[in-house]
């Protein structure tokens, strides 16, 4: 129905994925996951589906990046690959 | 990362924008039964709110505003508010979480439904917060990041 803001969420979605998984910073890429969580929360409540976009819009952008940055915390900061 | 100097403008937006959050988790609870959201998601949104202050202002600072040693027993009793409603219908010669048949005086079906759900989820969103900061609180046990 909203094909065209679908389709500006999509390639957002793809760039915030590859970003994280490319990036040799753990932070960078926590916040980038954080970024895609909620991306993913707009796309979820554009498709309809208004509750699961806000569970993953509290729980993936909200609790999900505190916790992945005292993890980054506790460990390093750079990949070891 | 331990030996920065705390920020005084961190901690202030945290202060001013914390009970905000709380708020807004409150609406999600009490909302829960006609509108998207519910236990879980208001759940959260107010262990948001706890956790911000707590890695903004260290663990310390924290204890002002939620202490560490209330997580247990809390989530412990929201567990036994969800399970306590469904038994009690259960007992009273319904099915489990049967609202119906619960023993509230002077309420028609209908309403005693409504109500219901409200106590189930007051009881899954004292659940989700406790855990959600005792997750944290166990994460940076003995260091404090601040």
């Amino acid at each position: 129905m909203y094909w065209e803001l679908e389709l500006i969420l999509f390639i957002f979605l793809l760039i915030t994925a590859v970003i994280a998984l490319e990036s040799k910073d753990l932070l960078v890429a926590s916040v980038m996951l954080t970024m895609f969580s909620f991306l993913m929360a707009l796309m979820f409540t554009t498709m309809g589906a208004v509750d699961v976009g806000f569970t993953e819009a509290v729980v993936g952008a909200g609790v999900t990046g505190i916790l992945l940055v005292v993890a980054i915390y506790q460990t390093t900061y750079k990949t070891e690959d | 990362m331990t030996n920065r100097s705390p920020s005084p403008i961190v901690l202030l937006g945290t202060r001013f924008l914390s009970p905000y959050i709380m708020v807004f988790g409150f609406y999600v609870i009490f909302h829960g039964h006609y509108s998207p959201g519910g236990g879980f998601q208001g759940g959260t949104l107010l262990a948001a709110a706890l956790l911000l202050i707590r890695i903004a202002s260290g663990t310390k600072l924290a204890q002002l505003q939620f202490k560490d040693y209330l997580a247990r027993p809390l989530a412990a009793f929201g567990v036994f508010i969800y399970f306590g409603t469904g038994l009690l219908a259960l007992l009273m010669g319904g099915y489990f979480l049967d609202y119906g048949e619960l023993p509230i005086p002077g309420l028609e079906p209908a309403y005693l439904r409504y109500w219901g759900i409200l106590i189930i989820e007051i009881g899954v969103g004292l659940t989700v917060m406790t855990v959600l900061t005792l997750i944290y609180d166990n994460m940076v046990k003995g260091e404090d990041y601040a």
